[in-house]
C-alpha cells in the first residue's frame, strides 16, 4: 500500500547484525536452558505460564465444586475457598496472561515481526525469564507454608490481607508480596527490552506505521506495564513495611480479632488507589496484545487488509493513555469521596469509544473479505463475540450509578471473565493455532482444534453469561456458601450447579488442546514456511522453525505495510512486507484471482 | 457456517434469556427507582448494539465466506464511514453517561431532612447507633473500643443520648430519608441490602455514607458485600422497615449510652438464689450431667450465658420441633422473673470453679485440627472464646454437648430463628462440616485444647495480662 510510510527509513536498525557476527550457542544448555534466543525464551515463558495457568484452572474447578455442590466436599472449607479465589485471580491475571502475552508472544514475535535478529539485550532477556520462573516458584510455595496461601482476594486489600484471621496472613501473603516483587523486577528487564527492540531494531523500511498491529498491541501494553507495575510494587512494599516493620501506611487504628492493633493513622483507601492505578491498566496490558494479535489473525485468514489501520493504531494508543485515568471506577463504592464518581465515570465511558472503533474495524475487516474458517479464524470470531459482550457489560459497571447495585456481585465476575479472561484466552488459543506452524514446522490437528474451539467458546459463554443475571439478583461474590439468604431464590443454586458442570467440561476439554500440542509436534502435518500465506516478516524466514538469528544471511528489507491482501493491480493474492516492488506481478486482464490458500 | 449460526443463536438467545430468566432485580424497596432506570436504559442500548454488531458479524461471515473465485475488496480506509461510526458511538455513550451522572448527583447529596443512622461493621457482625434526641452523634474512636465500650464512645456530652443497638437488627421508619454513616472496627465491609440498591464500603479509620428512603414496609436481609475474611459469607443482619410510630416505639426501647453506663452491676448473691432450680440438672457446681442431657455451665462467660438465657426466654432458642432438650430448657428460663435475674444468674455461674471434663466421643483430632482453623477465627485458636466476635468458649466444654449443638446448627435445629443472629451465623458456618464424622473430628480436636485458664498461664507466665 503506497500511502503507508512511503518515505524509506534512513536509519540502520541496531539489531541489523550480519549473520556471522552472531555467536551461536553450541551446547544443549546454551540452546535450551540458559538460552539468549528470544524464541527459546518465548517458549520457556509460554510453557511456564501454561503450567501455572493449569494450577489456576484447577483452583477454579475447586471453587466451582464448592459453589455448585456446597457441603459435599470436606476438603473445601471457608479458608481454602478464599485461598483458591485469591490465587486463581492473581495467577490468571499476572502470571498467566501478562507473562504469556508479553513474555511469550512478545518474545517470539517482536524480533521476527520487526525483522531483526534478536532482542536488543539478549542477556537481560534471559534474566527476565529466570526472574519470572523464580517468582512463580515463590508463588507456588505459598500453598505449602503453614497457614497456606493468602486468602485476601487477588486485590490483597488491607487491612484484611495482613490481619490475623485472614488465611495466609502469617506467611502466604508475604510470599505473594515477594513473588510479585520478583515478577515485577523480571518484567522490567523484559519490558525495557521489548520497547528498545521495537523502537530501535526494526528492519530497514519498517516504519512505525508499517508495523503489524500485533507489535503495536504488545508494544503499547509493555509501555503501560512499565508505568503501571511500579504502583503495585510500591503498594506491596508499603504493605510489607506495615506487616514487618510496624509502619502504618495502610493500617488505621483498628481491632484484629477483638484486640487493639498497634497501627495508627494509615489509610486502606490509599492502597486501593495504588492497586487500581496498576490494576486497571493491567486489564489493557492483557487486552491490547490480544487486540493486536486478533487483528492480524482476522486480516490473514480473511485475505483482507485490516480496515482503518491508522485508526486502529491510534485507538491502541488512546486506550493505553486513557486507561491510566479511569482506575477509580473500581472504587465507586469503596467509600472514597463520592464526587470522584463524576470524573471517573466520564473518563471510563470515553474509553468505550476507541474500544468500540476497534470492534467495528475488526468486523469491517471481515466485510468484503474472503473468509477462511480456519481454527485461528474461529477463535478470532469467538473473541469478537465474547469481547462485544464483555465490553458492553463494562458500560454498566463504568457508569457510576449503574455500578452501585452491581458492584461486588456476580455481574462483576461475569463481566471481567468475559472481557479479560475468556476473550484474551480465545485469542491466545487462536494465536497458538496460527503461529504453531512457524514455531514447530508442523500444523496443529484441525479436528481436535475445532472440538477444542467449540466446547471452549460455547462452554465459556454458558459459564459466564448467566452470572450477569445472578448479579442483577444481587448475589454477592466471594461467598463460600449462600445458605438460606432470603432474597436469593433456590433456583440460584440450580444455576450454580449448571455453571459448575459447564466449567468442568470446559476445563477437561483443555486436555485435548494440550494433547494436540504434543501430538502435532511429532505427528502433525508439515506446514512449510508460510502455510497461511501471510504477509508479515515472521513467515518469510529462511528456515522454519527460524534458527538463531531469525533471518539467515540477510535481514529483510520492508517495502510495504503488513496488510497487502488482494491488492488491486497485483496478481498475487498477498504481498509479503519484504517483497520488492519489482516482483509484484501485474494482474492479468481477466483478473483471475489466486484465491487458493490451503494446500 | 456453523460459527455464523452460533453467533446468531447466541446473540438472540442471550436476549431471550434476559426476558425469560427467573433471575432479575430484587423488588425495589427504596427511592432509588432512578438507579433501576439507568440499568434499564443501559440494558436497552447495549442490548441493541449487541444484537446489531453480532448479526452484522454473522451476515458478513456468511456473505463473504471463502470462495475460490473471490478476491477480497481492498479498502484500507473509509474516512467517512469511520467518522460516522465514531460520531454515533460518541452520541450513544453520552446518552448512557448523562442519566448516570444525573442520578449520581442526587446519590451524593442526602436531603436536608434525612435522619442519621450509624452502621458499625466488625468481623462478622453489624451494630447500629442513632444520634438520640440532640440529633448529634457523640465522638467515637476505634482506640476506645473494648468489651465494655463496643462502640468506642469517647467521653462526649453529645454521645450520652446516643442510642446503641448491639444486635444486627435495624429498624427504620418507612418513607423517611436516612443517611447511613458507615464505619468499621477492623477490616473493610460493605453494607448491602439488595432491595435498597444503594450500598457502600465501610472502612476503619474513616466514615463513608450513602442515603436512601425506604419505601416499602417489610423485612430485608443485610449482607456484607466486601470480602472481610473467612466468615464474610455469614455476616448477615436484618433491616425492618416499619411505620413511623412503630419505629419510635422500637427506638425508645433501645438503651442510650448513658443508660448502659448507669446499669447496675450484676449481683452474684442474688443469682445464687435463682440457681437452685438449675442445679437439679446442671449440678451444684455447674459441672453438668450427661445422663440428664444437661451441659456443663461452669467456665462459660457471663455475657454468653445471659444471651442464651434471653434466647430461651423469648423463644428464639428451644422452640424448634426437633430440639427436644432445648424445649426442656425453655420453661426454666421462662420462669426467671426479669432481665436482672438473668444477669445475676449469669454472673453467679461465671464465678463457679471450672473442672476439666472427660472425653466421651472418638473423633480424629488431627483431621479436626484442619477444620478448626475456621472456628478459631471467632472462637480463638485455643477455643478460649472471644467476646468481641460474640463467640463463646469451647475449650473445656463437654464433647457430647458440642457435637450435639454442631449437629443442631448444621441441620438448622438451632440458630435459624430470626432473633438469633449469631445462631444464624453458626448455621452458615456449620455447613462446612459435611458429615457426622467431621463434627466428631472437630470436637475431638477441641477436646485436646488446653483449658482457658491454663492457656493464659502458658502464653504469659508472668500473668501480667488480665
Amino acid at each position: 500500500m503506497a500511502e503507508h510510510g512511503q518515505e524509506s527509513a534512513s536509519y540502520a536498525a541496531a539489531g541489523d547484525l550480519e549473520e556471522m557476527e552472531l555467536v551461536h550457542p553450541r551446547t544443549f544448555i546454551g540452546k535450551y536452558i540458559w538460552s539468549q534466543d528470544a524464541k527459546v525464551i518465548a517458549i520457556q515463558y509460554g510453557l511456564t505460564a501454561m503450567a501455572i495457568g493449569l494450577v489456576a484452572l484447577v483452583l477454579s474447578i475447586l471453587m466451582r465444586l464448592q459453589l455448585g455442590f456446597p457441603g459435599v466436599f470436606s476438603l473445601i472449607d471457608p479458608s481454602s475457598y478464599l485461598q483458591y479465589v485469591s490465587m486463581h485471580g492473581m495467577i490468571m491475571v499476572v502470571y498467566l496472561l501478562t507473562a504469556l502475552f508479553l513474555g511469550g508472544f512478545g518474545n517470539y514475535l517482536i524480533p521476527l515481526m520487526c525483522g531483526t535478529r534478536d532482542m536488543a539485550f539478549p542477556y537481560l532477556n534471559m534474566l527476565s525469564f529466570w526472574f519470572y520462573l523464580v517468582s512463580v516458584l515463590i508463588l507456588v510455595a505459598g500453598f505449602f507454608v503453614p497457614g497456606g496461601a493468602t486468602g485476601a482476594g487477588w486485590t490483597l486489600y488491607p487491612p484484611q490481607a495482613i490481619s490475623p484471621g485472614t488465611p495466609g496472613a502469617d506467611g502466604g501473603v508475604l510470599l505473594m508480596f515477594v513473588s510479585l516483587i520478583v515478577f515485577i523486577a523480571g518484567f522490567t528487564m523484559g519490558g525495557l527490552n521489548y520497547i528498545v527492540t521495537v523502537l530501535q531494531a526494526r528492519a530497514q523500511g519498517m516504519t512505525l506505521m508499517r508495523l503489524p498491529l500485533t507489535i503495536w498491541g504488545i508494544f503499547m501494553a509493555t509501555v503501560m506495564a512499565l508505568l503501571a507495575f511500579p504502583a503495585l510494587l510500591v503498594a506491596v512494599l508499603m504493605m510489607m513495611c506495615d506487616m514487618l516493620l510496624g509502619t502504618s501506611f495502610f493500617m488505621p487504628e483498628m481491632l484484629t480479632l477483638g484486640e487493639q492493633s498497634a497501627h495508627e493513622g494509615g489509610s486502606p483507601l490509599l492502597f486501593q488507589h495504588l492497586f487500581w492505578f496498576f490494576g486497571h491498566p493491567e486489564v489493557y496490558i492483557v487486552a491490547l496484545p490480544a487486540f493486536g494479535i486478533v487483528s492480524d489473525i482476522l486480516a490473514t485468514h480473511a485475505r483482507k487488509n485490516i480496515f482503518g489501520y491508522r485508526m486502529m493504531v491510534w485507538a491502541i494508543i488512546i486506550i493505553g493513555v486513557l486507561s491510566f485515568v479511569v482506575w477509580a471506577h473500581h472504587m465507586f463504592v469503596s467509600g472514597m469521596n463520592p464526587y470522584f464518581g463524576f470524573l471517573f465515570a466520564t473518563t471510563t465511558l470515553i474509553i468505550a469509544v476507541p474500544t468500540a472503533i476497534k470492534v467495528y474495524n475488526w468486523v469491517l475487516t471481515l466485510w468484503k473479505g474472503n473468509i477462511h474458517l480456519t481454527v485461528p479464524m474461529l477463535f478470532a470470531i469467538g473473541f469478537i463475540f465474547t469481547f462485544v459482550n464483555g465490553g458492553l457489560s463494562g458500560l454498566f459497571l463504568g457508569n457510576v450509578t449503574v455500578d452501585v447495585p452491581l458492584a461486588d456481585t456476580y455481574f462483576v465476575v461475569g463481566h471481567f471473565h468475559m472481557v479479560m479472561a475468556v476473550a484474551p484466552v480465545l485469542v491466545v488459543f487462536g494465536a497458538i493455532y496460527h503461529w504453531y506452524p512457524k514455531i514447530t514446522g508442523r500444523m496443529l490437528d484441525d479436528t481436535l482444534g475445532k472440538i477444542h474451539f467449540w466446547v471452549t467458546f460455547l462452554g465459556a459463554y454458558a459459564i459466564f453469561y448467566p452470572m450477569h443475571f445472578l448479579g442483577f439478583a444481587g448475589v454477592p461474590r466471594r461467598y463460600y456458601a449462600y445458605g438460606e439468604t432470603g432474597y436469593i431464590a433456590d433456583s440460584v443454586q440450580a444455576l450454580n450447579a449448571f455453571i459448575s458442570v459447564a466449567a468442568i467440561i470446559v476445563a477437561l476439554t483443555q486436555l485435548i488442546f494440550f494433547f494436540n500440542l504434543v501430538w502435532s509436534y511429532y505427528r502433525g502435518r508439515e506446514s512449510g514456511p508460510n502455510p497461511w500465506q501471510a504477509t508479515t516478516l515472521e513467515w518469510q524466514t529462511a528456515h522454519t522453525p527460524p534458527r538463531h538469528g531469525n533471518f539467515g544471511e540477510r535481514l529483510p528489507v520492508v517495502y510495504r505495510w503488513a496488510y497487502d491482501y488482494g491488492v488491486p493491480g497485483a496478481k498475487q493474492d498477498y504481498l509479503p512486507q519484504n517483497m520488492p516492488p519489482e516482483e509484484v506481478e501485474a494482474a492479468s486482464d481477466d483478473a483471475e484471482a489466486d484465491g487458493e490458500v490451503r494446500p | 457456517m456453523a460459527i455464523a449460526i452460533a453467533v446468531i443463536v447466541l446473540a438472540l438467545g442471550s436476549i431471550l434469556f434476559f426476558f425469560f430468566s427467573p433471575w432479575s432485580l430484587t423488588p425495589l424497596a427504596s427511592n432509588w427507582g432512578a438507579i433501576d432506570d439507568t440499568i434499564h436504559i443501559t440494558l436497552w442500548v447495549t442490548g441493541a448494539v449487541f444484537v446489531a454488531v453480532n448479526l452484522f458479524l454473522a451476515y458478513v461471515i456468511i456473505r463473504y465466506r471463502y470462495h475460490k473465485q473471490r478476491r477480497s475488496h481492498y479498502e484500507p480506509e473509509n474516512k467517512k464511514l469511520e467518522a460516522w461510526l465514531t460520531g454515533l458511538t460518541t452520541i450513544g455513550i453520552a446518552g448512557l453517561l448523562a442519566p448516570g451522572l444525573l442520578v449520581w448527583g442526587s446519590f451524593v447529596s442526602p436531603p436536608e431532612e434525612a435522619h442519621e443512622v450509624e452502621v458499625v461493621g466488625q468481623q462478622w457482625h453489624w451494630s447500629f447507633r442513632f444520634p438520640g434526641e440532640d440529633g448529634r452523634f457523640g465522638a467515637v474512636h476505634n482506640r476506645h473500643i473494648s468489651d465494655d465500650n463496643p462502640f468506642g464512645m469517647i467521653d462526649d456530652p453529645a454521645g450520652q443520648d446516643d442510642v446503641l443497638v448491639e444486635s444486627p437488627r435495624l429498624v427504620l421508619p418507612v418513607d423517611r430519608p436516612v443517611r447511613m454513616v458507615l464505619r468499621s472496627k477492623d477490616v473493610l465491609h460493605n453494607f448491602k441490602v439488595a432491595n435498597f440498591r444503594a450500598k457502600m464500603d465501610m472502612l476503619p479509620g474513616q466514615t463513608s455514607y450513602f442515603w436512601f428512603t425506604p419505601t416499602e414496609v417489610g423485612e430485608y436481609e443485610i449482607v456484607c458485600a466486601q470480602l472481610c475474611g473467612i466468615a464474610h459469607f455469614a455476616m448477615r443482619g436484618r433491616v425492618e422497615v416499619v411505620e413511623e410510630e412503630a419505629f419510635e416505639e422500637w427506638l425508645a426501647g433501645q438503651p442510650t449510652h448513658a443508660e448502659l453506663a448507669a446499669r447496675e452491676p450484676p449481683d452474684p448473691q442474688a443469682g445464687e438464689g435463682h440457681y437452685a432450680t438449675c442445679a437439679a440438672c446442671h449440678g451444684r457446681e455447674g459441672q453438668g450431667n450427661p445422663d440428664l442431657n444437661a451441659p456443663k455451665l461452669a467456665g462459660l462467660e457471663g455475657w454468653y450465658l445471659e444471651r442464651q438465657l434471653e434466647l430461651f426466654r423469648n423463644g428464639a432458642r428451644g422452640t424448634h420441633d426437633d430440639d427436644t432438650f432445648g424445649q426442656q430448657m425453655r420453661p426454666f428460663a421462662a420462669s426467671l422473673p426479669d432481665r436482672q435475674a438473668v444477669t445475676d444468674i449469669a454472673a453467679y455461674i461465671e464465678a463457679l470453679p471450672d473442672e476439666p471434663v472427660e472425653a466421651s466421643l472418638t473423633g480424629n483430632a488431627e483431621r479436626g485440627a484442619r477444620l478448626y482453623r475456621t472456628c478459631g477465627s471467632c472462637h480463638g485458636n485455643e477455643g478460649q472464646g472471644i467476646r468481641a466476635t460474640n463467640a463463646p468458649r469451647l475449650a473445656g466444654m463437654p464433647d457430647w454437648y458440642l457435637a450435639r449443638q454442631l449437629q443442631n446448627f448444621r441441620e438448622g435445629v438451632r440458630g435459624r430463628h430470626s432473633e438469633d443472629p449469631y445462631g444464624n451465623q453458626m448455621v452458615d458456618m456449620a455447613q462446612m462440616l459435611v458429615n457426622e464424622q467431621a463434627v466428631d473430628d472437630v470436637v475431638a480436636y477441641i477436646m485436646t485444647l488446653p483449658r482457658a485458664g491454663q492457656v493464659l498461664a502458658a502464653v504469659n507466665p508472668s500473668g501480667e495480662e488480665e
